[in-house]
């Protein structure tokens, strides 16, 4: 079976910090069509808080995913603070103790992650938010499992079920959170939490696979 | 971007620490250095109230800390809820034992961090129980009030809850005056531009010359409709048509009038907007009992403003007419 070390995953991290990083812009930008413009800002703050924090005390993947979850939760606030909070938290629990990490672990930290979300939000698919993204991916990639396809292939098929999912909420109405509130108006526009979200699972993938190569 | 500012990232730290200094008076910081507090809470034998939210509001909300009124405010990034661990600390500052009421705003993030926030003082043994408000009229249906967003009505609720608190009332009296205090009221804003988070260094939209946006948001959330800028006396009608019907407010009726600057609009214009507004209201035969007028609940600099009418009984208008010391809302017991 085909895994990566959970020592060798915390580099997964580091490229999430990088991406988020890199597209600090790109999500405020969206967020502000119809937003507050600061979901960018924000991600950016939690992700920067978490590297300068890895700097002084690195560690392996699910010791990463756990302290970015609690940064996110603790420091940053907003809706997306407890969400990405709990995202992150629940995905580091799961690894946890792993030495080796496979498709199937992987599989099941995605699913328990999803779940502990929708405990904290009642969004679903169709609301225009980052669950457009998340379900579909999971869903996915538990096909994948089902199927009992590669650790690649299956990587490969949550990011373009995340993408499309991310390009589905363009043209929904919001129904949950503070673009919920524009009714019809939100049409037209990527949804920035969804954006950010495929985004995370695009960078794991290919985090994933680098690590799977070499 | 035309600003007095040091670091764009800071802007919310640097506010803070010349805040402290400026209202020593009154103000006094925390262990942590996002959570203000009145310099003699927590205040012995008297329900702590909290409150917070995302900055650029001033002087929401830290400016209602005070005498009679907010204890203890968690202060989050600009227009971004502040996280849980925030909430929790103001909580902390706040409470002397008789339990803290925490009373803020509808917002997707506030309500999932205030909710960590009164799960983890719980578990310290802490009594604390929270009002959400609801006022802004345009932001959702009058069947689906729940989704509405809290606006400048939560002065009121703050107003009232913390004179209820210095009166001596328990947590549940306070909880209850507060809650009746937004529930009796109704608010509205119309914007004339939008306005520029330093950090994101752009405006976060635009209302074009000539036009307004009715029902704008506190955070530049787009409005129901962009008309044509109207002149004052259609602008109150527009407001008071909204606002009215929807508790309603009847003749016979005493109120309250908040009218508050969205940041960037002279006050001068705001006396030109409560002069129709008066006179819509008198010829309705609703009676005001109290008016604010000012820059109360800004957005950065946002031009336009927020209409905010509470109906009075007894016990509110006991609670409104109670001595306030705030660097926002300072008033004596007549």
């Amino acid at each position: 079976m085909i895994t990566f070390t959970n020592q060798e995953g915390s580099r997964i991290v580091d490229m999430l910090i990088l991406v988020i990083q890199e597209n600090k812009q790109y999500l405020s930008d969206i967020d502000g069509a119809i937003g507050d413009g600061d979901h960018g800002i924000n991600m950016n703050k939690g992700f920067t808080l978490c590297r300068e924090a890895l700097d002084k005390d690195p560690g392996d993947l699910s010791y990463s995913l756990n302290l970015l979850g609690r940064i996110l939760m603790m420091k940053i606030g907003g809706a997306m603070g407890p969400l990405y909070g709990s995202f992150f938290r629940t995905f580091a629990l799961s690894l946890e103790g792993k030495d080796e990490i496979g498709r199937d672990d992987f599989q099941a930290a995605l699913s328990s992650s999803v779940g502990a979300l929708q405990i904290i939000s009642k969004a679903s698919v169709g609301d225009k938010t980052m669950m457009d993204v998340l379900i579909p991916a999971k869903e996915a990639m538990d096909l994948a499992v089902k199927e009992d396809l590669a650790f690649g292939h299956a990587v490969d098929l949550m990011t373009e079920a995340a993408r499309r999912g991310r390009d589905s909420t363009v043209n929904m109405e919001a129904k949950i959170g503070r673009s919920a509130r524009l009714g019809t108006r939100s049409r037209g526009t990527m949804d920035a939490g969804a954006a950010s979200c495929c985004l995370i699972l695009e960078t794991m993938a290919s985090g994933i696979k680098e690590l799977i190569r070499e | 971007m035309q600003k007095f500012i040091n670091n764009p990232n800071q802007v919310v730290e640097d506010m803070l620490q010349g805040f402290i200094k400026a209202h020593p008076d009154l103000i006094s910081g925390t262990g942590n250095e996002r959570v203000v507090k009145y310099k003699d809470a927590p205040v012995k034998g008297k329900v702590g109230i909290v409150t917070g939210g995302g900055s650029g509001h001033k002087p929401a909300f830290i400016g209602y800390i005070g005498k009679n009124m907010v204890d203890a405010v968690a202060v989050g990034e600009i227009f971004t809820s502040p996280p849980a661990q925030m909430f929790y600390d103001a909580i902390t500052e706040a409470d002397s034992g008789e339990g803290v009421a925490i009373l803020y705003g509808n917002y997707s993030g506030d309500n999932m961090n205030v909710a960590m926030a009164m799960e983890m003082a719980a578990e310290d043994g802490i009594m604390v129980q929270k009002v959400v408000a609801n006022d802004d009229v345009p932001s959702a249906p009058a069947t689906e009030a729940e989704k509405r967003r809290g606006v400048a009505g939560e002065i009121l609720m703050w107003k009232a809850g913390g004179a209820k608190a210095a009166m001596g009332g328990g947590l549940d009296q306070v909880i209850a005056v507060a809650e009746k205090a937004i529930t009796n009221t109704r608010s509205m804003g119309v914007g004339l531009s939008g306005c520029t988070i330093p950090e994101v260094g752009h405006p976060n939209f635009s209302v074009e010359s000539g036009k307004m946006e009715v029902g704008i948001g506190h955070h530049g959330e787009p409005g129901i409709e962009i008309t044509d800028l109207e002149p004052a006396n259609k602008v109150a009608r527009r407001m008071c048509d909204v606002i009215l019907p929807d508790l309603p407010f009847t003749m016979g009726d005493d109120v309250v009038v908040l009218l508050s600057g969205l940041g960037s609009t002279p006050v001068m214009e705001l006396y030109i907007l409560f002069n129709e507004i008066e006179k819509i209201l008198s010829d309705t035969g609703i009676r005001i009992h109290k008016s604010y007028v000012g820059n109360y609940f800004t957005s950065l600099e946002m031009a336009g403003a927020t209409l905010s009418v509470m109906k009075l009984d007894e016990e509110l208008k006991e609670c409104i007419d109670y001595e306030a010391d705030s660097t926002g809302l300072r008033q004596f017991q007549k």
